[in-house]
Parts: C-alpha cells; sequence; structure tokens
C-alpha cells in the first residue's frame, strides 16, 4: 500500500521541477526576446537615422528636380543594391530645397516626376502630388514625406535611415514644411 | 518472397504496433453518399501541400536567402540548374492551386453545414489553415525577390505603420531593421521555410485527427436538423445503417482527383512556366508598377476604391472583423438545418462574396485606377479627334499630350482610366466649366492653374470643346447667350 507521505513527497518534486523549468524559461526569455525585438529596441534612440551627403548643390539646377540616391546609413552585410535608396530632391532657389521621399504617403509604391505637369504620380493606386509635395489628388491623405535637409560646404545632405511609412515617428519629423511654404 | 515481406512487416509491427490503428482509422464506416466528388478538396489540399513540401526542400537546395544574391541564385534556377524552371513553376503554381482549393473546400464545407456541431472546431483550425496557406502565399511573394517583392514589402509594411502607438515597432519588427534589406528576407524565409509551415503541419493533423474522431459530414438532407442532444447517436445510426468503409469505398474518388490536381499543377507548370522573377530589387529604379500575386489582387483593387477616410479603420478592423466571424461561425450558426437548399442566405451570402472577390480581382487585371505612366509620350491623340482642326485647336491637342492628362484621361480607349473619358466632355462641360476644371482641379483631379499659362490654357480648352460627336451639338452656357447676345456669342465661338 503506498504510503501517503511519498506520495506527496513525489508530488513535491515533481511540482519543484517544474517551478526550476519554469524559472530557467524565464531566464532563457529574455535574452531571446531581446533578440526578437533587437530591430525594434535598436530604432528607438534613433540609432537609424544619420545625415547622408546627396550631392554638390551645383548638381541640382535651380527651379527643378531631380532623382538623387544615396546609401542607407544602417547596412548589414547581406543587403546588396537594398540599401540603396533614391529620393526626389527639388531646389527652388539658392539654397533652398526640399527632399522627397519616393515612397507614396499611401502605400508606399514609387512616385515619378513630371516636369511638364509639375505632378508627381504614383502607378500604383494613381496619387498625385504637386511640385511642393503637396497631395494633389488620390488616396493619399498626406502630402509627400520629406526629409530635413542641410546645406553643408556645398553640399546637400539630408537625414535619413529609415523607410517612410505613414505611421512611423519620423513620417511626423519628416512631414515638415521648410519656412518657404509656410 | 511474399513471405519475407510479411515478417519484415510483421517484426516493425511488433514494435511499432501501428497497423491496427492505422487499419481501424482507413477503414472506418463512413455514411455511403459522402463518397462524393463533392469531398475530394480537402484531401486534395493535403496533396498540394505535400507537393509544396517536396518542391519547397528541393528550391532550398539552390536558393541563397540573401537580399544581394537571392535575385541571382533565381535566375540560376530558371537558366543554369537542370528543370530548376520547372522546380520553381511546380511550387509557384502549386502556390496557386492550394489556396484555390483551400478556398473551394471551405466553400463546400460552409455550404453542406459541416462546421455545425459537433464540428466546430474542425471548422475553427480550418480557418487558421486558410489564414497560414495565404500567409505562406505572401511570404512566398517576398522570397521571389524581385521588383514586386521589394514594393510588396513597402505596401505591408505601408498598412503595418497605421496600428495606433505600435505601427512604427510593428514595421520594424517585420522588416528586421529600418529599411526593406537583407534583414527583412531573412526573417520572411524563416517564416515561410519554418514557423509557418511548421504550424502548418501541426494543425493539419489536428485537422485530420477530428476529421477522424468526429466522423466526415453526413451528405445534408432538407428537413433533417442537427440538435446538440441527438446528432452524435444519429450519426452513429447512419453510419452503423448505411455506412461503408472509407477504404476502398470512398478513397478511391480522393486517389484519381489528387492525381487529376497534381497533373494539373504539373501541365500550368510546363505550359506557363515559373513566375518571375521580375526586375532586380533595386529601390533605385523607381520605373515600375508592383502589382501583387493573383491572389492578392482584390486587395490592391480594394485599396484603391476606398475612400481615403475609410482606408485605415477598414485596413486595421476589416481583418479582425472577418477572421472573428469566421471562428464564431460555428458558435453562430451551430445547429439547426444543413441543407443549402434551405439556407438562402448563406448561398447569397457566398454568392455575394465572390462577386465582390471576382470583380476586384478582374478589375485589379487592367487596373483603371492607376495612371498610365507613359501614355502622354507613348499613346498619339487619334486622327479622328484632330480631323479638320484649327492650328489653335491641334496646338491644345499638343498641350494635352505635353502636360500628360493623357495619362489619366482616355481618347479613342487608350489612355489612362483615371479620370473619366474625355471623348465627349464637350457634351458635359460648357467652355467655362472645362476652364474652371483645368485651372482649379477637383474631384480627384490636380490643379493645373500654376502649370499652364494662359496661352496654353486657352489652346487645351479650344481642344477639349472639340471633343463631342459630329451629330451632338456641345453643352453651352445659355447665361452667356443673355449677357453677351445670342449672335455675338455664336460668332465668338466660330471664330475659335
Amino acid at each position: 500500500m503506498p504510503n501517503e507521505n511519498t506520495i506527496s513527497r513525489r508530488r513535491l518534486f515533481m511540482k519543484l521541477g517544474i517551478l526550476f523549468n519554469g524559472v530557467v524559461a524565464t531566464a532563457l526569455a529574455v535574452p531571446i526576446v531581446r533578440f526578437l525585438l533587437s530591430s525594434v529596441t535598436r530604432g528607438r534612440a534613433s540609432a537609424y537615422l544619420s545625415w547622408v551627403p546627396l550631392g554638390h548643390v551645383s548638381e541640382f539646377p535651380e527651379g527643378e528636380t531631380r532623382l538623387a540616391s544615396f546609401r542607407n546609413p544602417y547596412v548589414t552585410p547581406t543587403d546588396g543594391k537594398t540599401a540603396d535608396t533614391s529620393c526626389w530632391v527639388r531646389r527652388i532657389d539658392g539654397e533652398q530645397f526640399q527632399v522627397f521621399a519616393v515612397n507614396c504617403a499611401h502605400l508606399g509604391c514609387p512616385v515619378r516626376w513630371f516636369p511638364q505637369s509639375k505632378l508627381f504620380m504614383c502607378p500604383c493606386h494613381g496619387g498625385a502630388y504637386y511640385q511642393d509635395g503637396a497631395r494633389a489628388s488620390g488616396p493619399p491623405e498626406r502630402g509627400l514625406f520629406e526629409y530635413p535637409y542641410r546645406v553643408e560646404n556645398g553640399l546637400v545632405t539630408i537625414q535619413a535611415g529609415e523607410l517612410p511609412t505613414p505611421g512611423s515617428p519620423t513620417a511626423a519629423l519628416i512631414g515638415k514644411k521648410p519656412p518657404c511654404a509656410a | 518472397m511474399r513471405r519475407l515481406i510479411t515478417e519484415v512487416g510483421e517484426w516493425f509491427d511488433h514494435r511499432l504496433q501501428l497497423a491496427a490503428p492505422i487499419r481501424e482509422a482507413a477503414e472506418h464506416p463512413v455514411p455511403r453518399n459522402t463518397a462524393s466528388w463533392f469531398y475530394v478538396f480537402g484531401s486534395a489540399a493535403l496533396t498540394v501541400f505535400l507537393l509544396q513540401l517536396v518542391t519547397g526542400i528541393l528550391l532550398a537546395l539552390i536558393y541563397v536567402p540573401s537580399a544581394s544574391e537571392a535575385w541571382s541564385s533565381l535566375q540560376a534556377l530558371n537558366h543554369d540548374v537542370t528543370l530548376g524552371w520547372f522546380i520553381r513553376a511546380l511550387h509557384g503554381w502549386g502556390s496557386n492551386f492550394m489556396v484555390a482549393i483551400v478556398l473551394i473546400h471551405m466553400v463546400q464545407v460552409f455550404l453542406f453545414g459541416a462546421h455545425k456541431f459537433p464540428r466546430e472546431l474542425t471548422w475553427i483550425v480550418g480557418v487558421f489553415l486558410l489564414l497560414m496557406t495565404l500567409g505562406m502565399a505572401f511570404s512566398g511573394q517576398v522570397l521571389r525577390f524581385d521588383q514586386d517583392a521589394y514594393w510588396g514589402l513597402g505596401i505591408g509594411a505601408s498598412i503595418a505603420s497605421r496600428v495606433p502607438i505600435a505601427g512604427p515597432m510593428i514595421v520594424k519588427l517585420m522588416l528586421g531593421g529600418p529599411i526593406i534589406a537583407g534583414a527583412t528576407l531573412s526573417r520572411f524565409f524563416a517564416l515561410h521555410v519554418f514557423v509557418i509551415p511548421g504550424m502548418l503541419i501541426g494543425f493539419v493533423c489536428l485537422h485530420l485527427l477530428m476529421v477522424l474522431k468526429l466522423g466526415i459530414n453526413e451528405w445534408p438532407m432538407p428537413g433533417r436538423l442537427v440538435k446538440k442532444t441527438t446528432y452524435v447517436t444519429e450519426y452513429h445510426e447512419l453510419t452503423k445503417r448505411n455506412g461503408a468503409p472509407f477504404v476502398p469505398y470512398a478513397v478511391w474518388k480522393d486517389l484519381f482527383f489528387a492525381a487529376f490536381i497534381l497533373l494539373a499543377v504539373a501541365a500550368c507548370a510546363l505550359y506557363f512556366g515559373p513566375f518571375g522573377p521580375t526586375g532586380r530589387p533595386d529601390p533605385t529604379i523607381i520605373q515600375t508598377a508592383p502589382k501583387p500575386d493573383y491572389f492578392f489582387l482584390w486587395l490592391y483593387g480594394l485599396l484603391s476604391y476606398l475612400p481615403p477616410s475609410m482606408e485605415t479603420p477598414a485596413l486595421l478592423i476589416g481583418p479582425v472583423v472577418v477572421i472573428a466571424f469566421l471562428v464564431l461561425l460555428p458558435f453562430l450558426s451551430g445547429e439547426g438545418e444543413k441543407s443549402w437548399r434551405r439556407r438562402p442566405i448563406a448561398v447569397l451570402t457566398i454568392l455575394l462574396i465572390a462577386i465582390i472577390l471576382g470583380t476586384l480581382t478582374h478589375l485589379a487585371g487592367y487596373t483603371p485606377w492607376s495612371p498610365h505612366m507613359n501614355a502622354w509620350s507613348g499613346d498619339p491623340v487619334p486622327e479622328q479627334f484632330l480631323h479638320g482642326s484649327t492650328a489653335l485647336e491641334r496646338q491644345g491637342a499638343l498641350v494635352f499630350q505635353v502636360k500628360q492628362c493623357r495619362n489619366c484621361h482616355s481618347l479613342g480607349e487608350s489612355g489612362g482610366q483615371r479620370g473619366p473619358a474625355l471623348d465627349s466632355v464637350a457634351l458635359r462641360l460648357t467652355q467655362d466649366q472645362l476652364i474652371r476644371q483645368v485651372i482649379q482641379g477637383g474631384g480627384n483631379m490636380p490643379a493645373y492653374g500654376k502649370n499652364l499659362s494662359p496661352a496654353e490654357t486657352t489652346a487645351l480648352v479650344a481642344f477639349l470643346e472639340t471633343l463631342h460627336p459630329r451629330t451632338q451639338s456641345p453643352a453651352r452656357d445659355a447665361a452667356r447667350d443673355m449677357v453677351l447676345g445670342e449672335e455675338q456669342n455664336r460668332r465668338q465661338d466660330s471664330q475659335r
């Protein structure tokens, strides 16, 4: 006949075993979750953003909008061409610029510039924008995303590093109008 | 020889002890009338899934899940590796067939009332199997790392970013970094090759286990209602009275259909070849119009027709509502009538959904909402619109082309369809209305006031005023007759 005591002792050991596993699992979960979320936590201190040069001011004629491309400041060894990004540079005059992301503010398709009608058009769902990036028509709820820029030693430099999406905090940052558009 | 096989078989079974349960499962009685061609879609879906597992492993022998090399490795599969193109085509067509068969299976199950008591959990597991199948289809499209995959990820990120508060975090989690790049492809590879297939295998086993334990759904008879208290006994009586062993009574149809489907996949693969890859996934090449794969085309259509204000709520709440409804369905209608003959709302719902998805897919085939980016330079103004026109009107036709009006407006059925066709615009708008529309835009048209000189506007409007059938006179503003006097007005018009 089984002793009451023995059973409860076995049960105690089983419970201790489960508890032990629980403790170990929790301890392991911390690095696992931190690893999984590394791409999120890293970006929190906006470590992804930095200033990248696009080219000399003279490469962008006044009153025109030109396509420029830059290497994303944050790259990994397997990125290849995907770390190259394009943007539309509009030189209003002198050192007044507007630098737009190619990504449509609707769903991120690449918009194209038509200098004759001075419109950006999106091939996906037909979003259209005026030359200053303001929404002209179509499904986008806002104008084109704009990168903050500055001109340093004759180089047009923008603050970039993140894919501009409608909800990203940098979208609010890069949606700011330059003083000339006010 | 035969004795040797029997002995070896017995040696294994003595250790595995699987023969008896397998035989029991194979020979379990099923209602006679379920041995029907309507009941073959589940096993066909399983067959295509197995084909996907095999071809997927074969592709993984060559494919390199690296953003810098994936595209080249696909090219190697298509052009260098012996029959690499065929394995890619099998996998691609297998994916299309799998989504289609899973959907057909689901419709059949719903119309035959198989989601009702006691098979609720089988249905719910099936709903998750559908979601996983769609997840496989999307992640598979990403692994075909070309321009469509790249910009498709951008669309996914744009949708995910609209989630309140957590949006940006979800985007970085999805992309594995700040941009679509190496880490993005690697994690979609992990999803497509390990995570989702692992879950799929587990859920398929659960799904099958429940089909065995609960029995196949009997052929629904109008008027034979499902009651929780009596159904199980009734079902057992039915299989006892009018049942037959699944093997071989019903299984031969499954076998034939499975082989037929495999043959169909192979025929499509052989005839149509593999999907893509399209252009190199280089974000600096912006001359591209990305398009999703076939089974997401309806979504592409929906996204261009939703009013902007509805879009974010619809994108975020819509899927939750649809999934919740599908999961709750067996609890909302878990009892009662099973036959589609007595369930008009069920039948109409299926028809309505099929028509909506079909229409959106059809529209997404030629995307009337997208501007034709090259129409202004590629599609000349058809000759009949310039016949007998004045110099001013011809100048207007030039403005019409050069200012890219043509990208959104068609003439003689060529050009964009984003805006209305202008073949007879002069019947709808008077001269003043045309000027206002061109300069101020509106109704989804950009304003051209800043980009047209007064001379260009005059010429353009003069051309637009000629766009009406010869037998019908253009729209006229009656008030102008009053103000300017009819004679003078007519003279002014004829001078132009």
